[in-house]
């Protein structure tokens, strides 16, 4: 019996470590083969970074699908992966993925764990409300006024800053509070106005929302990266590039169609992340 | 360890509150599943099939629901449809909602927490209850549940502190609580990234351990000697 048991654990430890040296061996085959690219996204973002059935579409996608072909990656060597908002310093710094493009705002606190190019977009916090209400023009005609958004995100915080005693339901995703936007329980969704547009755009909520057009803060989406990355200065000239040559405007008019949106003036980004 | 002390500065205030909110859906849920838990156990034991066929129903639809879609079904469908005001404070109401959730699934658990403690009572007890003349009420109030509960220590410790850990999904409720300010924290001080899940874990095992220590030593002490 006691032979047999020790037996057991020799064999669970063979396995375990054929098991690690698997690992390792396809993680090797691809740092070296280098012939793909890893970028995060949101997968859940329509008019973002969205993954239905098996291809990838939104606005960050197609800026992402840009700049890895100026990079030397065709679109069939892109893996997309998902990257939640709280997982992408981690998601960068154990190197699961070499470029982020997933509604990344530009901060200082996260500068100490990450690297970032661009920006390729400045967003800035908008309110989408249903398509016949006229009640809502901006920041200053929420007093009394039920508004939802996501909890934890830089919107909840700013809403719940500027606009002392607001009525906030904050859920777990956009989508939810699309639901009591539409049976008029809450009266205003507030986020980043082209996350708004984007979810006004999907083909279910055409025609029933609009973005009000009177942002409120500055969110510069920039390109995250390793603090050890190469790539900084040739994304920047790809953002550029893209920019210059009108690409940049297309994919944008193409993923907000339909909602009226209009990108604040201080689009297209004119300075860009220096990188070091 | 600055940084990390920096956001002890930045958000202390808030992680306090936010915790006592969990603390405090505990307490009131906690007090209800036990109200409702003991009501739906002595429905399941009670001689009159349609109160049995009810308890049994009511504990395996609510112990088979998710948590995380009895409390959405709450803010998505209570508030959002019927649009629910059990409170004018627009932030309370979600709490009195996020309440109703946790009882409504815990009640299942706390019930059969307590069959189990019926269970441990031998059968010659209710025999001799009613050999006695005592009726089926008299009889458990009397006889079958003061013991059943003291032989249900320890599973309804175990109730509790799921419970305990489950006022984190009162954040699909939208209630201000502490994973909803986990998730704030680590949206703006990346910098700090594993430490600020590391405290708040830290936290909840110093509120759970001591239950735990003190249900064994509560079980050990309540035991019904046979």
């Amino acid at each position: 019996m006691r032979k047999n048991r020790f037996g057991a654990i020799a064999a669970m430890a063979a396995v375990a470590a054929l098991t690690l040296t698997a690992c390792g061996g396809s993680d090797n085959a691809g740092d070296e083969g280098g012939d793909k690219v890893r970028i995060g996204i949101k997968f859940d973002q329509p008019g973002l970074g969205f993954q239905d059935g098996s291809s990838y579409t939104g606005f960050d996608v197609d800026v992402a699908k840009y700049v890895a072909n100026e990079l030397g990656y065709s679109e069939d060597k892109i893996e997309f992966v998902s990257a939640p908002s709280a997982n992408r310093e981690t998601l960068l710094e154990t190197n699961q993925v070499d470029m982020i493009f997933a509604t990344y705002t530009i901060n200082d606190k996260r500068k100490e764990r990450v690297a970032f190019a661009g920006p390729y977009f400045i967003a800035g916090q908008d309110l989408l409300v249903r398509a016949d209400d006229s009640s809502i023009t901006g920041k200053d005609s929420l007093n009394g006024k039920k508004l939802c958004s996501v909890t934890g995100s830089t919107s909840a915080e700013n809403v719940k800053k500027d606009v002392p005693g607001v009525s906030l339901v904050e859920q777990q995703g956009y989508a939810d509070c699309l639901g009591l936007l539409e049976t008029g329980s809450i009266d205003a969704i507030t986020t980043d106005d082209i996350i708004l547009a984007g979810l006004a755009a999907t083909s279910a909520n055409k025609g029933k929302f609009k973005v009000v057009g009177n942002p409120f803060s500055e969110e510069p989406y920039g390109v995250g990266l390793n603090k050890t990355n190469d790539k900084c200065e040739s994304i920047n000239t790809a953002i550029k590039k893209m920019i210059d040559s009108g690409e940049w405007q297309k994919a944008l008019d193409k993923n907000t169609e339909g909602t009226g949106y209009k990108a604040s003036d201080l689009n297209p980004p004119t300075k860009f992340e220096a990188c070091s | 360890m600055q940084g990390y002390l920096s956001l002890w500065d930045e958000y202390g205030a808030r992680i306090m509150e936010s915790f006592w909110a969990n603390l405090q859906l505990t307490f009131w849920a906690f007090i209800a599943c036990a109200i409702l838990g003991t009501i739906l156990a002595i429905m399941r034991i009670s001689p009159i099939p349609s109160l049995r066929a009810f308890g049994t129903a009511y504990v395996n639809i609510f112990r088979n629901t998710p948590l995380t879609i009895i409390m959405t079904f709450g803010v998505l469908v209570l508030f959002g449809v019927f649009q629910l005001q059990l409170s004018d404070d627009f932030n309370f109401n979600f709490f009195q909602i996020a309440i109703i959730g946790l009882t409504i699934y815990h009640a299942a658990f706390f019930c059969e927490a307590i069959r189990s403690g019926v269970n441990t009572v031998p059968l010659g007890q209710a025999e001799a209850a009613r050999a006695i003349g005592l009726g089926f009420l008299p009889a458990a109030r009397l006889v079958i549940l003061p013991q059943a509960f003291r032989g249900a220590i320890v599973p309804m410790g175990n109730v509790l502190i799921a419970l305990i850990k489950n006022t984190t999904v009162a954040l699909a409720g939208s209630v201000a609580e502490i994973s909803g300010l986990m998730k704030t924290m680590i949206e703006y001080r990346a910098d700090q990234g594993i430490l600020i899940f590391l405290t708040i874990a830290l936290m909840f095992v110093v509120i759970v351990v001591p239950i735990g220590i003190l249900v064994t030593w509560l079980s050990k002490k309540l035991a019904v000697a046979r």
